[in-house]
């Protein structure tokens, strides 16, 4: 793990030292190049924001609604019997709109059942397989300015709903 | 997206009132705004940065290399694009940034990549089959270790936390191929009119 660590952190270094050496041989103007690709950036940012504002609305008053909550009770009920934390529900359920939302609801299972517990197994896969599909999709899509997703929205749910079965499975199958 | 969003703040506001939070609710509006703004803060230096990088790299004649490298590949499972297309390159740098898990790179080159496959659209406000058969396999995130994730477990105390790994990368790669499997089934249903245009 930490020999992976090491390579891990030469990764970007070595790769920024490449970009510069590689385009100062072939006689890139490397300094205006990067001015120019940097440039793009405002206008990128620019044309995501009020979809990255629209999904933070929902994460945040979602949550201090007391709805999360609810939900995760409820879901919770359901899911007693057949042995699944209900923490683990809402790692599912966040995550698809924000990463950050769902670190804070990780950090607090790990808190509350312990590092090794079936709950902090369970939502630390499901942390690391499912994806902020709400999010990507918001960004990609409101970058190049698409209204029309067709059916792309309940494939990656379905998607994800997939992977948060398998997840379960495979800890539940483990532990 | 419309229903979704009309449905969670209004579920929101329902549950703010029977549990008597409305001035949470109020709050929790104006710290969106505020979190929004920091993340765009901060996704403004991330993406300006990498997209300066890669502009180099553009320029230098590496995207162009890479592009015609991951042909034969990429050229079969993205086939509406056309051979040597930056679009690949864009693709394929995006896709190493998830799997070695610099996420942050990941986004900007995302974006990137999106950008070029929106000059091969005929209707710019329509998702293309390309597009969507690129972010269901971006969303179904291919990265093949989740330091975070583990390093957060070793920081609570976990004996071992590489416990998750393999059902990490396990659940991964079905979710993954759930989502390629699910976006050409839906397609099929759909009727192939839509996306690829007559082929």
């Amino acid at each position: 793990m930490e020999a992976v660590n090491a390579v891990i952190q030469y990764i970007i270094p070595v790769f920024v030292c490449f970009t510069l050496l590689y385009g100062f041989a072939r006689r890139v103007p490397i300094y205006d190049s990067f001015i120019t690709g940097a440039k793009e950036g405002f206008g990128i940012i620019l044309s995501i924001f009020p979809y990255v504002l629209a999904i933070f609305l929902m994460v945040k008053t979602f949550r201090a609604s007391g709805a999360l909550d609810f939900l995760q009770g409820a879901v919770g009920r359901l899911t007693q019997p057949l042995g699944i934390p209900p923490e683990v529900f809402s790692v599912a359920l966040i995550k698809p709109f924000s990463n950050a939302a769902t670190l804070s609801i990780f950090t607090d299972i790990l808190k509350a059942t312990g590092p090794d517990s079936q709950a902090s197994t369970m939502a630390a896969v499901i942390m690391g397989s499912a994806e902020t599909t709400f999010y990507v999709l918001a960004v990609y899509l409101g970058a190049v300015g698409i209204k029309k997703s067709g059916y792309l929205a309940p494939v990656c749910l379905l998607a994800d709903a997939v992977g948060v079965i398998i997840a379960i499975t495979i800890v539940r199958w483990l532990t | 997206m419309n229903a979704i969003w009309l449905v969670i703040i209004c579920v929101s506001v329902l549950f703010a009132a029977l549990n008597g939070r409305m001035a949470e609710f109020t709050q929790a509006l104006f710290e969106a705004g505020k979190a929004a703004v920091e993340m765009c803060l901060f996704l403004l230096g991330v993406v300006s940065l990498w997209l300066g990088l890669t502009r180099i790299l553009d320029d230098s004649g590496v995207i162009h290399r890479l592009s015609r490298f991951v042909r034969p590949v990429m050229a079969r499972v993205f086939r509406g694009i056309p051979p040597g297309h930056p679009a690949l390159a864009a693709i394929t740098l995006n896709f190493l940034a998830n799997v070695l898990g610099i996420g942050n790179a990941a986004t900007p080159l995302g974006i990137k990549a999106m950008e070029e496959l929106q000059t091969l659209n005929p209707r710019s406000d329509t998702v293309t089959f390309e597009m969507m058969l690129f972010i269901v396999i971006n969303t179904s995130s291919i990265q093949l270790i989740p330091f975070t994730v583990m390093g957060l477990l070793a920081s609570y105390g976990s004996r071992n936390p590489n416990v998750v790994f393999l059902p990490t990368l396990l659940a991964t790669v079905v979710s993954s191929l759930a989502a390629v499997g699910l976006l050409f089934l839906f397609r099929r249903l759909a009727g192939k009119e839509a996306s690829r245009g007559g082929r």
